[in-house]
Parts: structure tokens; sequence; C-alpha cells
């Protein structure tokens, strides 16, 4: 679990760059306030075992933390953490035990309950250029293409628009958005560090990025003015973060190879599914908690191969 | 170069005693040999109480298809014959013999010559192997005479000798093919002419390079012979793992190896073919490994069948201070014992002395489903269902998810980051679920 917090690192980095001590503070409170509902549930609901020092209540703290904007009031973010452990994950019977993503469910549950709050996106400005960033909000990027086509703009249009973050902006982080989705770069990085720990394996990042590129090149291939291009597909939003930091959740992921390429082929369609004729402008939260209700389904459906299979079973 | 393609893990090899050439233990003042020392039926004591027996001297006669004679292993008088506890825990009907002498019966050929002339027929030798008692010294103990009779209208092409000896710390078998590699040898092109085939493999983990060519130049007059150096990887010395990395064939679910054309039998036991047929010798002794991190002496040591385990470790310098189990077999899929007075018999491979440290298990954590349990199997199963379904006595379901196949080589449990008790948990399960099998056969 520590080396998932490690890996996270650069992400934490950049997003207290880009929106400074809020950054900061939203941090702290969605980790300590993870950490405080486990260990209360453990000690005085269950009546059993503490295991808050076991990271996953830190993981979960810190993936609730960048599914959320910056300027976040903390009581929001106190019922994010009590919907993500509480009832995400400890009602469900603790560590392991849980179907769903927890930190996914906190991000969803505030996201439908408070929606004015949880898409106010300060605009990212970098730490010691400008001392008061708060005043200022814009849309994602993703906010403006959806925006934008519905009001019959075309794509190139949008990307024409002068708030408009573009490429290199997305890859690197100076883009409008939730805390830990902003740079692509620092999510990869983290990434190739887990990769390296052998922490999570190519089968769910490779199928989930597979498909939601073929799905949405062929979209764009048909009309390229009414639909966005992969590249900005993985670069805009939370795919990244989706893709490496929460699909890949052992715990509400399948468990073999098959199964975790399934998974991820559901996930990339679902995300540009609902990115592209959703009423949401991003779809990767909702695309991996529908996928991981698929899990336990998968299981069942794609064994691994068994020794001595070609022939009938004795 | 070659090895098995589903699963698999690579422990730490710690082998110890690799280089200790194999020596002779001093006789025990008694010995207890179980009466049933193979897979299958139980044997029928065939001596009494008070009588006095000979080295070699029939004990105990297989009286089923499967099962095996024993013979005595010591000169002396039989004291007892009595219920003693063995290396499972429980106790088991067996021979005590206080040892007076050496006197070996008349009929054993003892002298150190090679005699590497076969005369046998396939069918004689197929009877003295199961006259001698020989059976499966790779641990299993499946008498070897079984695996030989082929049934009506099967045929082998090939045999498979398992050399690999992939548990950690033991060493028996490697010290057999480097010091009696001929005797191996002619065991070999005897089992060969039992089988009529002719083609035989001997399978050897490359960690191991020293058996791998002493094997070579003794098969060089041997064509049919052919050493095959394995990639490290255990269980490459499970029987359907062997013959998937020899042969790249697959031994069906349920199925036994001749299904695919295969033989397997073990170095060890090869050797004791050669004994049996060629020098007339009973089973009676074997190659035992007792080694420990904390041991002084670790060694190999060809001891008499029903030396208790406490004179291998006293040999080998004295039970360390530090001692937390003390396990027959390698640390994989050796058992704990509870008592030193255990006997060594045909199965024992090797005796093994944790220090308490690694013994003690951590408390189980939750599972986090990571799955590596099932990526590790070697037959492509999913141990941590199979455990949960063993743990809520779902037994149909766990027949379904094939829990008959599980060859309790515990990659699973060895893997587990949560250290839960995989292992456990399924042999528990693969018990229930063949009584539950076998009583739907009864109705």
């Amino acid at each position: 679990m520590y080396g998932v917090v490690i890996a996270m690192i650069p992400a934490i980095l950049v997003s207290v760059y880009f929106f400074g001590l809020d950054a900061a503070r939203v941090f702290l409170i969605s980790i300590l306030a993870c950490l405080f509902f486990e260990w209360f549930i453990q000690k005085y609901l269950i009546k059993g075992q503490v295991t808050i020092n076991d990271g996953s209540a830190l993981v979960t703290g810190v993936l609730l933390a960048f599914n959320v904007p910056a300027n976040l009031p903390a009581w929001i973010l106190i019922i994010g953490a009590l919907a993500a452990i509480g009832i995400a994950k400890m009602s469900f019977g603790g560590l392991g035990k849980n179907p769903f993503n927890p930190a996914l469910v906190g991000r969803v549950f505030l996201l439908i309950s408070f929606p004015v709050q949880m898409t106010t996106w300060p605009k990212p400005q970098a730490l010691f250029e400008a001392p008061l960033t708060d005043a200022l909000s814009g849309p994602t990027t993703l906010g403006f293409f959806k925006e934008g086509l519905m009001k019959g703009e075309s794509v190139q249009e949008i990307m024409h628009n002068p708030g408009f973050p573009g490429y290199v902006n997305d890859f690197l982080g100076a883009q409008g958005g939730s805390l830990g989705e902003i740079s692509a770069f620092a999510l990869l990085l983290g990434a190739a560090y887990m990769f390296y720990r052998k922490i999570i394996t190519w089968h769910i990042p490779v199928s989930y990025l597979g498909s939601a590129v073929i799905f949405s090149g062929i979209l764009w291939l048909v009309d390229p003015t009414r639909f966005i291009d992969p590249l900005m597909h993985l670069l805009a939003g939370g795919m990244i973060l989706g893709v490496f930091y929460m699909a890949t959740d052992m715990v509400t992921s399948p468990i073999t190879a098959k199964g975790q390429l399934i998974f991820g082929t559901g996930a990339g369609l679902l995300t540009i599914l609902i990115r592209v004729w959703g009423v949401y402008p991003e779809g990767v939260s909702f695309a991996i908690l529908i996928m991981n209700a698929f899990t336990p389904l998968i299981n069942m459906a794609f064994k691994p191969k068994r020794f001595g299979e070609r022939m009938a079973h004795g | 170069m070659r090895t098995f393609k589903i699963g698999g893990v690579h422990p730490p090899e710690l082998k110890l005693s690799a280089d200790r050439e194999i020596e002779l233990l001093p006789l025990p003042a008694k010995v207890i040999i179980p009466l049933s020392q193979s897979l299958g039926a139980p044997s029928r004591a065939a001596i009494q109480k008070g009588d006095l027996v000979k080295v070699g001297q029939l004990i105990a006669k297989g009286e089923s298809f499967i099962s095996s004679n024993v013979h005595s292993s010591v000169s002396g008088k039989v004291t007892r014959i009595d219920d003693v506890m063995d290396s499972s825990g429980y106790r088991r009907p067996a021979v005590l013999i206080d040892v007076e002498g050496d006197e070996w019966e008349e009929s054993i050929d003892r002298s150190p010559d090679l005699k590497s002339e076969i005369t046998a027929s396939s069918e004689e030798i197929i009877r003295k192997i199961y006259d001698m008692g020989v059976v499966g010294l790779g641990g299993a103990t499946f008498p070897s005479h079984v695996k030989l009779r082929l049934p009506e209208g099967k045929k082998a092409e090939y045999l498979l000798i398992n050399g690999v000896e992939c548990e950690p710390y033991l060493t028996a078998d490697h010290r057999v093919m480097l010091e009696q590699g001929e005797e191996v040898i002619t065991g070999i092109r005897l089992l060969m002419r039992a089988l009529a085939v002719e083609k035989a493999f001997i399978g050897i983990e490359n960690n191991k390079p020293d058996a791998i060519h002493h094997l070579q130049q003794l098969c060089i007059p041997f064509p049919e012979i052919e050493v095959v150096p394995l990639k490290v990887k255990y269980p490459q010395g499970g029987e359907k793992q062997l013959i998937k990395a020899v042969t790249g064939r697959e031994t069906p679910s349920g199925k036994l190896p001749l299904e695919v054309g295969c033989v397997v039998q073990n170095v060890g036991t090869a050797l004791a073919v050669y004994e049996a047929v060629q020098k007339n010798k009973p089973l009676i002794d074997r190659v035992v490994t007792v080694t420990g991190k904390k041991l002084d002496r670790p060694s190999n040591l060809r001891v008499r069948i029903g030396t208790p385990v406490g004179n291998l470790i006293e040999y080998a310098g004295g039970l360390p201070e530090d001692t937390g189990k003390v396990i027959s077999g390698g640390p994989m899929m050796g058992k704990a014992l509870s008592s030193l007075d255990v006997p060594v018999v045909k199965g024992t491979s090797g005796i093994l002395l944790m220090p308490g440290i690694e013994s003690k298990r951590a408390a189980p954590l939750n599972c986090i489903r990571c799955g590596r349990c099932v990526t590790v199997c070697p037959m492509g199963l999913e141990p941590i269902l199979l455990a949960q379904l063993s743990e809520n006595f779902l037994f149909e379901k766990a027949e379904k998810e094939r829990i008959m196949d599980c060859i309790e080589c515990g990659s699973c449990q060895y893997t587990c980051p949560a250290g839960r008790p995989l292992l456990d948990y399924i042999r528990l399960g693969k018990n229930k679920t063949g009584i539950m099998i076998r009583n739907r056969g009864k109705k």
C-alpha cells in the first residue's frame, strides 16, 4: 500500500505547485478524515482490530483528495471521507471486502450531492506567480468541450478559445480540474514506479487506454469537428489518474489476466461513451464504478487456463 | 532452456548440504518400521513379537494391487508390534526391533562392484521391484511396480526420471546423481526394459550443473537416455509439471501420466531399482538430507529405514538451541514433526530444522484479491477461491473449481502477501471433497 503512496507523491507535488496551500489543506483534511473514520468504526462500531496502519485508508484519503477541486469546503470533504470509508469500505467488512473503489464512491457521492461545489474549479497558477488565486475559477478541459459543443461550436473553435489549456499544459498540469488529475506527466511518473515495483500489471491500463483510444479514434475519424481527438481524451480529465491509480485497485478489479483485459476494455468504452453522450463532461469515475459492479461476474466467467484443460475432465 | 508454462515461484534455494558427500549413519540402537510405507492398502505383518530378524528379511507383505512389501532394515529382536506415531502425527501399526549386530540375508549381494549387465526380462524386473518393496522415493511413495505394470491396451512412450529436486534445502537426489550415477543409469535401463520404452529423459534443474554434466558423460554409451537441463522453477519436480517441461505434454485433469505416454520415476527410485534387481537388495535404506540454517553440519546421510529422526540430527551436530520446527521433507511441502522419535520411512527425503523466527506465522491479514496466488498456481487454479469455498464448506462448488487438481505445492501460500493459510484450507477442502466424491460412488 505504501508503494502506491510513494507513486502518488509527484502528482501531490504538482497539485500543490498549481493550487498552493488550498491543495495542501485538502490533502490534510481528506487523509485525516479517512484515517479517523476507519479508526473510529473499527474501534467503536465493529469493536475489532484497528488496522489503520496498513496504509489502505491513507491511499483512499489521497485518492479522494485527488478527485475533488482545491477549494472544496472542509465539511463537504469530510462527508466524502465518510462515504468512502464508512459506506463504501467498512460497511462491507473493511479492507478487501468492498465491491466498489472507496475513493470513487466518495467522489461520486459528493458530485451528485454537491454538484456546484464539486465543479467549481480554481484556475491553476504556479505557486510563486500569483499569491491570491482563489478568486479566479474556470472550467476543466473537458468542461470547455462539453459547454462549447452544446452551444454548437466545433472542436477546433473550442480549442482556439483563449482560456483553453492545450496539449502541453494538459500534459504538465496547468489546467483546471481535480487535484490529482491535472498533470498526466506526474501521474505517469508514479505509474512507472508502480510498474517497476510490480504493484500493478499492464493488463488493465493497456486495455483501458487501448479501448478508449480506439473508440474515441473511430469517432474522431468520423467527424473531427464534433469529436475530440484521442490524445486530448487521454490528457484531459481524470483518464490517466483513473486508469493507473483506481481501475488497477486489486480489490475491485478481476483476479485473472483475461478478466482484467475485459474490465479495462469495458471501462475504456464506457468512459468515452459517457464523455461524448453523457450529461457529465467526465466519465472515468462512473465507468470504473460500473465495471467494479461487473467484477464478480467477470471473475466467474473468465477462469484462468487450467492445467490439463484441453481434454475432458475425467 | 525448458520449464513448465503456467505459474511457479522462486523460493531461495538454500542447498546448504550440496557439497557434502553421502555418509553412512551408524546403526541406531532400535528401529521403528511402520508396516504401511506406501500409498494404498496397509501391509500385513509377517513376523511375530520375539522373532529374530536379519537385514533384508520380509516383515510385512503387501497383499492388494496397490501396496508394497516391507523388510527389516536391521538385524535383531522384534520387541513389539504396536501402534506408533509416524510423521503424519497419527498412530499406525509398526514393528519395533532392538538392533543386535548387522547380519544380512545371504541372498543380498553386498559387494560394491557395479553390475551393469542386464539379464532379467521385463516381467522379472517388475516382480523383483515388487518383492523388494521398492516405492517412489520422491515423497509420494507410490508402489513402483504398479506404475510399471501397464493396464491392458496402454503403452508407455517415455520414461521420465525426476532429478529436479526443486524443494529448497534438499540435496539427497543431487548427491545420489553425483556419487552413484552409474547405478542410477543402470536402474534407468532396467526401468526402460520393464516398460519396453525406447526413450528416457532425466530432468535436472540447472542449479545442479555438476550433476547434469556427470550424467551426460555417463549417458554417452546410452543414446536412448537423454539428460534434459531445466530452468529452475518450483514446483518443477511435480509429476505433471515435469512432464510438461520435458515433453510439452499436458496430463489431463484427473488422469495418470500414462494418458500422455509417460511414466515418471525419481532418481532415488532408479537407484533402489538397481539395488533390487541387480543386487537382490530390498529397500532398507535411503539417502536423507539433514539440514537447517542453525545446524552444525548439514549432511546427506544413508540411513536405515526406521531410524528415529533424532539420531540423524544428533549425527549432524545436535538439535540447535533455536529450533522452532522440525520438518520432514522440504520447507514447501514438508510436514512438521511432533516428536524426534518419529522414524525415517521410505518417503523421507529430508529433515529440516527451522529456526524459531522462521517457524512462526504472522496473523493473516485480509485478502485484497491481488491475484498473486492465481498467477503462481502451476495447475491454473484459483487458490483464494478454493480456500474460501473450503472455509465455507462449499465442497460441491470446490469440486467444480477443480480442487482435486491441486498438487499441494504451496506456491500460493508462499506468495500470499497477506500471509493467508491458503494451502491449509485447500488441503482440508480436498480431503472433504474427496470423501464426498467417494461416498457418491457408493450410492
